[in-house]
């Protein structure tokens, strides 16, 4: 086998051992299996009840592709957690002083983190689906919808593994989760832009997230669609692909480089 | 001069405002222990982090079987197996799961992994704790799991830091026995201890570690020879202690140290023993409660060899 070869198989070991992780304490993926009742239920029958959908609609139609997009984002922090607490364990400096490929490691993570997210997504649907939440426009149309999804989850893993090679502890990770809540309520979400300060709608409308809600709800067929004329709003799915290809391609090699060098100093 | 498998010349390391290793040179024969004896914060786990590619050093050079540690870090991830104070094992998996997930990433296959973890969990008596998750392991139970990993691909070159530092007497011993195992398979060792009677049962040669450099470096025979061992008198009440000294300057050369009812002389002469030293204490009217001749603790081979007692430095 060549060396990419078994830089994957690397790779897929590594995914491997933190898939058994969570099969030995499946303890660690209640947050990801009721977080999506907690959401629908706060936001789609609480803030709901007050919230009018531009041009109409059922709110909680409005809300599943934003609370998509959120469990998208939240990835970012599940791999920090995750990549923080392992990088201070002896484990790493065996899998360190072992001839494997160097870019195993945080390949492993983001692949099993992207196999969680799925799993979240799809206990997400299902709850949508249970409140009302329907897709309308076919299975090549749904299935992109999710294919989007993913491609920013996994973006957003590779952002988790760098800044969790970079936060050093499991305590400072878990002190930075506060501020990706307002990355998230930043967009168009949870409420249409339209309502906003000039100065904070340019800002939520530039925001990868809300590229992601609309691309969402334009492929899905849910009501919610932007009035804006900016360009990542009128052309949401090209705008969220950029945007993931974007983050991918400036932080996959400084995550390696980062995972390379961590502790050799 | 025998081939060195091991060499590092001139390591220096610095961490901010501590500097780890200061020229430290070591050189190991293959086929043999090398125990690297100091205290804690002298530098042994920062060298030994240097060999097994996993600290680049600031200067000087070291290289394994002649691939250098920095240029050619792969080509020394090939030789080498590491096993430590921290036991570097998932403790999110089974013992089993570990040792075939390091099979695996060494490239051995997945039958050849699976079979290779199940050959060493028998050898190292592991089987019934195989599937257990590693989190319920005794410390004990962790190191040899941890020293089992380091073994997968019979590495020729092994470092073991401080592989018995907080482990109970029995774990210890048993740890001792496969290191012992091993060597008589003809691994080199490079051990990292704070006992000197570690380095002494397991080690050919023993580098002794100050202040991130190596000050004595010989077997173990001729460093306690220099050091020389140590003969306790305890005596019954401390009216007795001048008389005690007085009778082991006489009976050893050596000027005596007095703690509270324990007066203890080093010993350079294998003629003193314990029968002499009875007979000098009587004749000189002393009623010794015990005595003892006893091998020179960490402390006092530093006493001996730098004139100050071992002071401990903050481990980088």
């Amino acid at each position: 086998m060549n060396a990419m070869g078994w830089a994957l198989a690397d790779g897929w070991t590594v995914m491997r051992r933190n898939l058994t992780h969570l099969r030995h304490s499946p303890g660690e993926m209640v947050g990801v299996l009721i977080s999506p009742v907690i959401m629908i239920v706060i936001f789609g029958y609480i803030f709901g009840s007050a919230i009018p959908v531009p041009g109409g609609g059922n709110y909680r139609e409005f809300l599943m592709p934003g609370l998509f997009a959120m469990g998208a984002t939240a990835a970012v922090m599940v791999t920090i957690a995750r990549v923080a607490a392992d990088n201070g364990k002896g484990v790493m400096d065996r899998y360190r002083s072992m001839p494997m490929a160097r870019s195993a490691v945080p390949f492993g993570h983001t692949g099993a983190d992207l196999v969680v997210g799925a799993v979240g997504m799809a206990i997400m649907a299902i709850a949508g689906l249970i409140v009302g939440w329907r897709v309308h426009n076919g299975l090549w149309s749904t299935l992109a919808g999710f294919g989007v999804l993913l491609l920013f989850t996994y973006a957003f893993n590779w952002l988790g593994v760098l800044l969790g090679l970079l936060v050093r502890n499991e305590e400072t990770a878990d002190r930075l989760t506060p501020l990706f809540f307002p990355v998230t309520m930043l967009s168009n979400t949870f409420v249409p832009t339209e309502g906003m300060p000039s100065w904070l709608r340019t800002i939520a409308e530039w925001n990868p997230v809300s590229a992601l809600v609309a691309a969402c709800r334009q492929l899905f067929g849910n009501p919610g669609a932007p009035v804006s004329d900016v360009w990542p709003l009128t052309h949401p799915v090209a705008a969220t692909i950029l945007w993931s290809l974007l983050l991918l391609a400036v932080v996959v090699p400084l995550a390696t480089h980062r995972y390379r060098i961590a502790g050799r100093r | 001069m025998v081939d060195s498998i091991v060499v590092a010349e001139g390591l220096h390391k610095r961490f901010g405002t501590t500097e780890a290793l200061r020229s430290l040179d070591l050189r190991v024969t293959e086929g043999t222990v090398c125990g690297v004896l100091g205290p804690n914060g002298a530098g042994k786990t920062t060298a030994v982090r240097v060999l097994c590619t996993l600290l680049v050093p600031d200067q000087g050079s070291a290289s394994i079987a002649g691939r250098d540690v920095v240029r050619d870090a792969d080509g020394v991830r090939k030789l080498i197996g590491l096993a430590g104070q921290h036991a570097a094992v998932d403790e999110k998996l089974t013992g089993r799961e570990n040792l075939v997930m390091f099979g695996r990433l060494y490239h051995l296959g997945e039958r050849r992994a699976q079979a290779r973890a199940d050959e060493l969990l028998e050898r190292f008596d592991l089987t019934d704790a195989a599937g257990r998750l590693v989190r319920g392991y005794s410390g004990g139970m962790r190191r040899r799991l941890d020293l089992i990993a380091s073994l997968i691909t019979a590495p020729p070159v092994l470092f073991l830091d401080e592989p018995t530092t907080g482990l109970d007497p029995r774990s210890r011993n048993e740890i001792w026995s496969s290191v012992r195992e091993l060597v008589a398979g003809g691994t080199t060792v490079v051990l990292t201890t704070q006992y000197l009677d570690e380095a002494d049962r397991l080690a050919d040669d023993i580098a002794v570690v100050d202040h991130g450099r190596v000050i004595a470096s010989d077997s173990p025979e001729r460093l306690k020879a220099v050091i020389g061992s140590r003969l306790d008198v305890v005596v019954s009440t401390v009216d007795d202690t001048p008389a005690a000294a007085a009778a082991l300057a006489r009976l050893t050369g050596n000027e005596p140290t007095v703690d509270g009812t324990t007066v203890s002389a080093a010993v350079h002469e294998r003629a003193v023993s314990l029968l002499t030293a009875v007979r000098e204490m009587d004749a000189a009217g002393v009623a010794a409660v015990d005595v003892a001749l006893r091998e020179p603790s960490l402390d006092e081979v530093f006493l001996a060899l730098t004139g100050k007692p071992a002071e401990e430095e903050v481990a980088a």
